[in-house]
C-alpha cells in the first residue's frame, strides 16, 4: 500500500493506472471483442488450481477413520456446502453440489486477492517483469463474474429443460404468470426475470470488490501514516465482504438451479 | 473497467473443466468417507449401546451368582458348625461314659482287692485263731476236721 509509485504521477493517473487490465491487446472499449485480461485468467486460474491441489489431496488422504486437520478442513466446507444444497436443491446434489463448492471456493480465493496489498503484486510485475499493467483481484473484473453468472444462466436452463421439457417451458414463459391472454406482458416480465439472474450474480460481485479494490487504491494515495488506521479498517471489514460475496453467490445459484429444478406442473396437480 | 468477450469464454472454460475435475475426484470421495463415517458412528453407537446393554445382564447375572454362593457358603458353614458342635458334644458324651466306665471298673477292682484282703485277712485271722486255739489247748486239732469251723470263724470275723 505504498504511494510511492503515486509520487511521479497524480492521483489520477495512479488510480486509472491500477484498473488498467494486463492485456493482449490495446483495445479500450467497454465491450471488447479481442482483448485477452491476462492477468485474470492467470490469477484466477493459478488460484482454481490452488483450491483444486488442496482438495485433491484431501481426497486422496481421505479416510473414514480419525481425520488429519487438512482433511477436517475440507470437510467442513464441503458438509457446509453439501447442506446449503440439500437445504434447497430437491434431486440427484451430484452435479449441483460440486459445482456449488467450485464456485464458492473459487470466488473465495479470488475475493481474497483483494486483501494483497494493492501495490505488491502490480510493483513487482512492473520493475521485476516488466509488465505495465496488472490486476490482481479476479472478481473485480466483470469477465470473470460474467463468466461464472453466464455459466449459473446455462445450467438454470439445462435443469428447466430437464425439469419440464422443452415444451412445458415454453409454455411457462409464454404463459406465466398472467394467463395466455397476456402473453406479451408474460414474455417481457419472464424475460427480464431471466436476464435479472446472470446479471445480478455477476455485478453483484464485481461491485462489491471493485469498489473494495478502489477503496484500497485510494487509502494508498494517504500519505503513510494516515493509511493505517482506514486501511486496517477496510481490511478488517472486507474479510466479512470476501466470504459473504462468496457465500451469496453459491447461495443464490443453489436458489436459482432449485427453481429450476422444481417442476410446478407436477406440483399443481 | 472493462469486459473481454475472449476472457469471459476463457473463464467460462476453465470453470467448466475445474467444476468437472470437482465432480469427478473430489467430491465423491471424500463424500463417500464422510458417509463411511456416518456410518460407522451408527454402527459404534449401536455397538456401544448393546455392549452396556450386556454389562448390565453380566453384572446382575454376576450379583445373582454371588448372592447364591455367599447363601451355599453360609450354609455350609452353618452346616459345618452344627457338625462340629454334635462332634464336640459326641466326644463330651463318649469320654463321660468313658470316664464313668473307668471310674466303675476301678472302684469295683478296689472293692474286689479289699474283698480280697479281707479275705486273706480272714483266712489268716482264722488260720491264727485255730494256731492259737491249737496252742492254747496244746493238743493236736485235726485241721481237717475242723476246716468246717474254721472257714465259718473266718467268716464271722
Amino acid at each position: 500500500m505504498s504511494a510511492e509509485s503515486g509520487a511521479a504521477k497524480t492521483p489520477a493517473e495512479y488510480v486509472s493506472h491500477h484498473l488498467m487490465h494486463l492485456t493482449s491487446n490495446h483495445d479500450a472499449g467497454f465491450v471488447s471483442m479481442t482483448n485477452w485480461h491476462i492477468d485474470t485468467l492467470v490469477f484466477s486460474t493459478v488460484l482454481g488450481l490452488i483450491f483444486l491441489t488442496l482438495f485433491r489431496i484431501a481426497a486422496v488422504r481421505v479416510t473414514s477413520g480419525v481425520p488429519g486437520k487438512l482433511q477436517n478442513f475440507v470437510e467442513v466446507i464441503i458438509e457446509f456446502v453439501d447442506n446449503s444444497v440439500k437445504d434447497s436443491f430437491k434431486g440427484d446434489r451430484s452435479f449441483v453440489a460440486p459445482f456449488a463448492l467450485t464456485i464458492f471456493c473459487w470466488v473465495f480465493l479470488w475475493n481474497c486477492m483483494d486483501l494483497v496489498p494493492v501495490d505488491l503484486l502490480p510493483l513487482f510485475s512492473e520493475h521485476v517483469l516488466g509488465l505495465e499493467h496488472l490486476r490482481v483481484v479476479p472478481s473485480a473484473d466483470m469477465s470473470a463474474t460474467f463468466a461464472l453468472s453466464l455459466s449459473v444462466f446455462f445450467f438454470i436452463f439445462w435443469y428447466s429443460f430437464k425439469s419440464k421439457g422443452v415444451v412445458g417451458f415454453a409454455k411457462e414463459f409464454l404463459t406465466h404468470p398472467f394467463g395466455a391472454k397476456l402473453l406479451p406482458f408474460n414474455i417481457i416480465l419472464n424475460t427480464v426475470e431471466y436476464l435479472a439472474k446472470p446479471l445480478s450474480l455477476a455485478l453483484r460481485l464485481f461491485g462489491n470488490l471493485y469498489a473494495g479494490e478502489l477503496i484500497f487504491i485510494l487509502i494508498a494515495l494517504l500519505p503513510w501514516w494516515a493509511q493505517v488506521i482506514p486501511g486496517m479498517g477496510w481490511m478488517i471489514f472486507h474479510i466479512l465482504v470476501v466470504t459473504l460475496q462468496a457465500f451469496i453467490f453459491m447461495t443464490l445459484t443453489i436458489v436459482y438451479l432449485s427453481m429450476a429444478n422444481e417442476n410446478h406442473d407436477a406440483e399443481h396437480h | 473497467m472493462q469486459a473481454s468477450i475472449p476472457s469471459i469464454v476463457g473463464q467460462m472454460i476453465v470453470f467448466a473443466i475445474f467444476v468437472w475435475f470437482t465432480m469427478k475426484f473430489v467430491w465423491p470421495p471424500i463424500t463417500k468417507a464422510l458417509d463411511e463415517r456416518r456410518a460407522r458412528i451408527v454402527d459404534g453407537l449401536a455397538a456401544a449401546e448393546k455392549g452396556q446393554k450386556a454389562l448390565i445382564e453380566a453384572s446382575s447375572r454376576g450379583d445373582e451368582t454371588l448372592r447364591a454362593a455367599r447363601t451355599q457358603a453360609q450354609e455350609i458353614v452353618a452346616a459345618a458348625n452344627k457338625q462340629a458342635t454334635q462332634m464336640v458334644e459326641q466326644a463330651r458324651a463318649d469320654a463321660e461314659s468313658e470316664k464313668a466306665r473307668i471310674v466303675a471298673a476301678g472302684h469295683s477292682e478296689v472293692v474286689r482287692e479289699v474283698t480280697q484282703a479281707k479275705d486273706a485277712l480272714r483266712k489268716q485271722v482264722g488260720e491264727l485263731a485255730v494256731a492259737g486255739a491249737s496252742k492254747i489247748l496244746k493238743r493236736e486239732i485235726n485241721a481237717g476236721a475242723h476246716a468246717e469251723l474254721i472257714a465259718e470263724l473266718a467268716a464271722k470275723v
